[in-house]
């Protein structure tokens, strides 16, 4: 093709040039930033692999500026050499992340059940307690949003004692749901008030009671939103440092109290610390890249109308 | 809202009497024996009589019986109409026992001296603690402090704008970018303060410091001087929490309809004016949900600057939840620490009030 017929003009060239640097600025940006965003776990997972010398030459790529070892694995126990073998550290380990799986899925699952209820119940139905209405309730739930929980904490931390509730799951998954309930409510509210009435209605009148239509009608349309309200607190349950690191002591402790009483330690070992941190955070990560549109479906959950 | 039920609902309940009369008898019946238990053992807690108790679960148990009954009785009572109670009932129970209990509570130690290790156990000390608020230098500088990580907001809102902006544009490979940028938000704080805070920022041979020394900073550190310091804490919580206003901010322009922009190119306008002239006014009420909602997850920033600096250098990075958290683990002085939570608390409601009323007045659409 030495000389093309139709040919685009001065002006439409130019035009091209302009948007392909566009183009080309906003790929720079988008790696630039996905690069912000990954290198850390990046950072982990190869320190993670890394021994003393590596880690002070601060390399960089393994293979090629060191020779993965697996040190960090091993001290926790999960190496191939000592997965087979007796380990207090993984057993330390495996008890920690039984206890955060354990309150954070039950915490989760008791906040998407009360919440969905009372969500529902508030979309559909007119209540009056006392002098507050359905508003006002509304209200009342989103509020427990802005209480912080340092306000809780101590006050929390006495009753605990009190009632023997105090380095326990249970006392835990009480306070997890508690910080949720919130949000879970949010989510629930804007996903109940989407589904029209006029499905109800129809169950209704094909004899249903009002908790037998919520329960095989609405429920499963709802499913969804619910998915996304669970994720969601799960991931901040999972998280959650502040109460645990209060509430818990020895037998309680969830992983992320584990991973903050490593770091105080003299001495750190850096490759025994990111194979901690990393397993710590690998559950989340694969939730993120799995179910990463439920979250934004619960995150953006009433902010859109 | 609209008062009046959106699910309407007419049943013929049809109550009798002694059911009516089995619900009231049940609901008493059980708060009875909240009270029967709880003043057992407050008779032995003040020493009158020794029933044998170990803690106040007995207490609990009967209350979350009570709470059973409670819910029975609205349906015994009440028929179709209780039904429905039943859907928020348990959520308003299970909240307020959880919250409006301990706040009381909390009023109460937060006039005492109490420490948790001294045997003498709760004193009552009037306003000595609020004296001691008064004058408390390092609490009013860490309510300085969170003025400043919230204004942090502000920046972090601009980048996430751009963030949503450019994975809004026409772009490949949409969903990997999404969920890179999604992933700081998944990781806990504790985990990310010692990845980045610890283990990059560290000063010899962390990445962030050579990359710094590359760029010419000669002595890179994070954390030593309290400006320095402060920044560096922002910006691991900011790496955290951009995502999700990203998010948020993206839902937003993607509900703009496609008609609107088009518009605005056809009737001339370029693309930095069809921003601020369309984009920008249209996603004022999303922004300011972000915001708010992020100024909320930022008044509870404590993780990061426990586990990075313990408030440190000479309390500059101090948020006041971690600077209450550190009161109670070096003196176990609950009583203290209760009052500034409560101080903060009440701040933290006069703040959004106002904040709240003046978002409403600026998002509500000009007409």
């Amino acid at each position: 093709m030495s000389e093309a017929i139709f040919r685009d003009s001065e002006s439409d060239r130019a035009f091209r040039a302009k948007r392909f640097t566009g183009k080309a600025l906003i790929y720079i940006l988008l790696i630039a930033w996905a690069i912000v965003c990954l290198f850390p776990i990046y950072w982990t997972i190869t320190t993670s692999f890394k021994t003393a010398p590596n880690v002070m030459q601060g390399a960089l790529i393994p293979w090629v500026d060191y020779k993965p070892a697996w040190l960090g694995w091993r001290s926790l126990g999960l190496s191939p050499e000592t997965i087979g073998a007796e380990s207090t550290v993984r057993d330390e380990f495996m008890k920690r992340f039984l206890n955060s799986a354990i309150t954070a899925i039950s915490a989760s699952t008791i906040a998407v059940i009360l919440g969905s209820l009372a969500a529902y119940g508030l979309s559909r139905f007119s209540y009056r307690f006392g002098f507050m209405r359905n508003s006002d309730i509304s209200f009342f739930f989103l509020s427990q949003l802005i209480l912080p929980p340092v306000v809780l904490a101590l006050p929390f931390l006495v009753l605990y004692k009190q009632l023997a509730l105090l380095d326990t799951r249970i006392g835990l998954i009480l306070l997890y749901t508690l910080t949720v309930l919130p949000i879970v409510i949010w989510i629930m509210r804007d996903q109940f008030e989407s589904i029209p009435t006029e499905l109800e209605e129809a169950a209704l009148v094909d004899g249903l009671s009002i908790w037998g239509a919520f329960f095989s009608v609405i429920l499963p349309i709802a499913l969804p939103g619910m998915i996304a309200a669970f994720i969601l607190s799960l991931v901040l349950t999972w998280n959650e440092y502040f109460f645990a690191a209060l509430l818990t002591s020895t037998h309680a402790n969830t992983l992320p109290v584990m991973v903050a009483s490593q770091t105080g330690s003299q001495g750190i070992s850096w490759w025994s610390m990111a194979a901690l941190s990393f397993a710590a955070i690998i559950p989340l990560i694969v939730i993120g890249v799995v179910l990463e549109r439920y979250l934004i479906k619960g995150m953006t959950a009433g902010a859109v109308k | 809202m609209s008062q009046g039920d959106l699910l309407h609902v007419v049943t013929a309940d049809d109550i009798s009497d002694r059911r009516r009369l089995f619900g009231r008898a049940i609901v008493w019946g059980s708060a009875l024996v909240v009270a029967l238990v709880a003043a057992l053992q407050t008779a032995q807690h003040m020493g009158y009589a020794d029933f044998g108790f170990q803690t106040w679960r007995p207490v609990l148990y009967a209350y979350i019986f009570w709470a059973a009954c409670l819910c029975w009785s609205q349906v015994l009572i009440r028929g179709e109409h209780g039904k429905r109670t039943l859907f928020v009932l348990p959520a308003a129970l299970f909240v307020v026992s959880l919250t409006v209990f301990p706040l009381l509570f909390g009023l109460v130690i937060a006039f005492s001296n109490w420490n948790l290790s001294s045997p003498l156990g709760r004193q009552f000390n009037g306003l000595d603690n609020v004296r001691q608020m008064w004058a408390d230098p390092f609490y009013w500088n860490a309510l300085r402090n969170m003025v400043w990580y919230t204004l942090a907001i502000l920046v972090e809102y601009v980048i996430a704008f751009a963030l949503a902006l450019l994975l809004n544009s026409e772009i490949r490979a949409r969903k990997f970018f999404r969920v890179a940028f999604l992933l700081p938000l998944m990781l806990s704080p504790v985990a990310v303060s010692w990845m980045i805070g610890k283990s990059m920022l560290e000063i010899r041979f962390g990445p962030v410091a050579r990359f710094a020394r590359w760029l010419g900073w000669d002595n890179p550190s994070f954390f030593g001087s309290p400006e320095v310091a402060r920044f560096t804490i922002m910006l691991l919580d900011a790496w955290t929490f951009i995502p999700f206003m990203m998010i948020m901010i993206l839902a937003g322009l993607q509900a703009i309809p496609k008609e609107l922009t088009e518009a605005a190119k056809v009737d001339g306008a370029g693309p930095w004016k069809s921003f601020w002239e369309v984009t920008f006014p249209l996603m004022l009420p999303v922004s300011i949900t972000a915001i708010l909602i992020r100024i909320i997850f930022k008044l509870k920033l404590a993780d990061i600057i426990i586990n990075l600096t313990a408030g440190g250098p000479g309390g500059a990075t101090d948020s006041v939840t971690s600077f209450i958290f550190r009161e109670y683990r070096d003196r176990s002085n609950v009583g203290y620490g209760t009052l500034l939570a409560m101080v903060y608390l009440v701040i933290i409601i006069i703040a959004m009030t106002i904040l709240m009323k003046v978002a409403d007045r600026f998002a509500r659409p000009r007409t």
